[in-house]
């Protein structure tokens, strides 16, 4: 019985993602396409309930969608997103994406094949992951690349910042030269 | 035929079965009550800034004018549907719905009373006692932010885009701060399910000791609510909460003087509703969360019943757990009529450079407080703190934007403005 809810479920929620990841690529306007990949990301979430990995889930919902897209959406309504009319995003490089997209999903899905395949997910609610088992995980035998992880992204950080505010950095040569400039002007 | 029909109910109870039935019930009982208590609130709101201001408040409808926002509500069903010639059709009927909704979601893990016996099932008094509840209620809270997004950017107008590239800065940024707040709860209470916190937030204080004297005194007084020692996360969570749900003093999203009315400009009828009723949810949200995790949730005074009526005993929690909630909304309401809105600076540079830093800071002295003595020495605790000073120190010496304006270092970036 519940063996048969999670299929019948895994299969609605596996279209909703396919549909929705194929309309991130063919929306023809960039912020229907990330409510598109809001729709993605949730739908994986769902699935994640489903195999009673609430932590999992939630920790998706919480960092991908409310956080990722969020900054996406703000970052492009900053810049360039388009009110009323609809631009035009196709440009040249489209072969080689489609290309690297083919090969990410081929090692990812060999991966996935060759580590869990045979494997009976769990059915019960018994076996669910706790908060306190995943914590443990990741602090012991996980530990080395969640740090790494978090060193990565650290450098990222700075990394944006340096490249954000290279253009402003005062040294003392862009302020004499901002005096010269001032005292030329005060001369004419 | 007729002995099937006498079994019916029966048989449709085996059929769903309790739980889902159970679940259902609690699903619909509450969004009911949810729905009603915002009326409730908004006419609340209504009422006391009307005291305050010395002014009546709408009193025409119904006994003290309660059923002033039901009026409103339907009126504002009826009005024509408007969409602007240059929104985006989809997205601009997305959005309300989108601010609506997450705002109801965050109720699914509040704990609002301890728990019935109805007809020898066991009903506890919280949708869903899930194990990771407080990161439920960030996620859902995350969720907020389309709302304002996407309805600013759907009206196909500026002052609705401005509002919400404002607004969604403004609610990024306290949300980092909304999070870190939760961390030492979490850590005190060794759980991030809400039922558990209450749970441990049963009792009251015993063994108070204070400078070394021990205050006998105040023994079974105080109760063992969160708050008496986790005042500065409650400090973080209270004004990042206000930002969240963008009211005074963080309303600039809809700073009228500026933006006419920020996101929603473009929305009238129905839709406008939505928004405004996501936004009373929300409030209520934030109050519930705040009574649940900091002050005790449903624990409260619990009388002596005689045994006639012994079976009404789960009213007093959710006695106990309304009142507080009450409160809560009541200081929404009072921020509101009192506080000024802040300037944009201003409200990036507190949730940038004093909430956040103030939680970190605050995780790390609750994590030491409350490590075992055993297998961490004290010397090392007390080097701990001695650093966490230090960064406190120079925090707060770092100081104000306006006073900073004046040391040596900046006086170059003013040179070369003015150059």
């Amino acid at each position: 019985m519940e063996a048969a809810w999670q299929e019948g479920l895994f299969f609605v929620f596996a279209t909703v993602i396919t549909v929705s990841a194929i309309g991130v690529v063919t929306a023809r306007n960039v912020i229907h396409a990330a409510l598109f990949l809001v729709a993605t990301l949730i739908g994986a979430a769902c699935i994640y309930i489903l195999m009673f990995a609430e932590f999992v889930a939630w920790a998706q919902v919480l960092v991908y969608v409310g956080a990722i897209v969020v900054l996406m959406l703000f970052g492009l309504m900053l810049t360039r997103a388009p009110i009323g009319k609809y631009g035009e995003y196709d440009n040249d490089q489209k072969g080689l994406a489609a290309i690297v997209a083919a090969a990410v999903f081929g090692v990812t899905a060999w991966v996935l094949i060759d580590s869990f395949e045979g494997v009976e997910l769990p059915t019960d609610r018994v076996a669910a992951t706790t908060s306190k088992d995943v914590g443990e995980a990741i602090f012991s035998s996980y530990v080395l690349p969640f740090e790494l992880v978090s060193v990565l992204l650290l450098a990222a950080l700075v990394g944006a910042v340096v490249i954000a505010r290279r253009d402003e950095r005062v040294t003392s040569r862009t302020i004499d030269a901002a005096r010269r400039e001032k005292a030329r002007e005060e001369d004419v | 035929m007729i002995d099937w029909i006498k079994q019916l109910p029966g048989n449709v109870i085996d059929f769903i079965g309790p739980e889902i039935i159970i679940a259902t019930a609690k699903v619909v009982l509450v969004f009911g009550v949810l729905l009603v208590t915002t009326l409730l609130v908004i006419w609340f709101e209504r009422r006391v800034i009307a005291d305050m201001q010395a002014r009546v408040g709408p009193n025409r409808w119904g006994p003290f004018g309660l059923f002033q926002t039901l009026a409103d509500g339907i009126k504002l069903f009826f009005k024509e549907d408007f969409r602007p010639a240059a929104a985006d059709r989809w997205t601009f009927v997305i959005a309300p719905v989108m601010a609506m909704v997450p705002a109801f979601l965050a109720f699914a893990v509040v704990p609002l009373g301890d728990h019935v016996v109805i007809a020898g099932h066991r009903v506890d008094l919280v949708m869903s006692d899930l194990n990771i509840g407080i990161l439920y209620f960030l996620a859902v809270g995350s969720l907020g932010v389309y709302g304002v997004v996407l309805a600013g950017w759907a009206s196909g107008s500026k002052y609705p885009l401005i509002g919400s590239i404002r607004s969604t800065a403004q609610m990024i940024s306290y949300e980092i701060a909304l999070g870190l707040s939760l961390v030492p709860i979490a850590l005190v209470a060794g759980s991030l399910s809400t039922v558990d916190i209450v749970a441990a937030q049963a009792g009251t204080y015993d063994n108070i000791v204070l400078f070394g004297r021990d205050l006998n005194f105040l023994e079974g007084i105080i109760p063992h609510w969160f708050i008496v020692q986790q005042w500065p996360a409650f400090l973080i969570f209270l004004v990042a909460g206000i930002a969240e749900t963008n009211r005074a003093p963080f309303d600039l999203p809809e700073a009228e003087t500026e933006l006419v009315a920020g996101y929603h400009t473009e929305y009238s009828g129905i839709r406008f509703a939505m928004f405004f009723l996501g936004e009373y949810v929300h409030v209520v949200a934030i109050s519930a969360m705040a009574a649940t995790l900091f002050f005790g949730g449903w624990h409260g005074w619990n009388p002596a019943f005689p045994a006639a009526i012994d079976w009404l005993r789960w009213i007093v929690p959710i006695f106990w757990f309304t009142i507080k909630t009450v409160a809560f909304v009541y200081l929404f309401v009072w921020l509101r009529a009192t506080l000024p809105r802040l300037r944009y600076d201003r409200l990036m540079w507190v949730g940038w450079k004093r909430l956040i830093p103030g939680a970190l800071v605050w995780i790390v002295v609750t994590a030491v407080l409350n490590s075992d003595p055993e297998e961490v020495p004290t010397s090392a605790r007390l080097w701990v703190m001695a650093v966490v000073f230090a960064i406190l120190l120079a925090w707060v010496w770092r100081g104000d934007p306006r006073l900073t304006a004046l040391e040596p270092w900046r006086k170059k970036e003013v040179t070369r403005g003015t150059a």
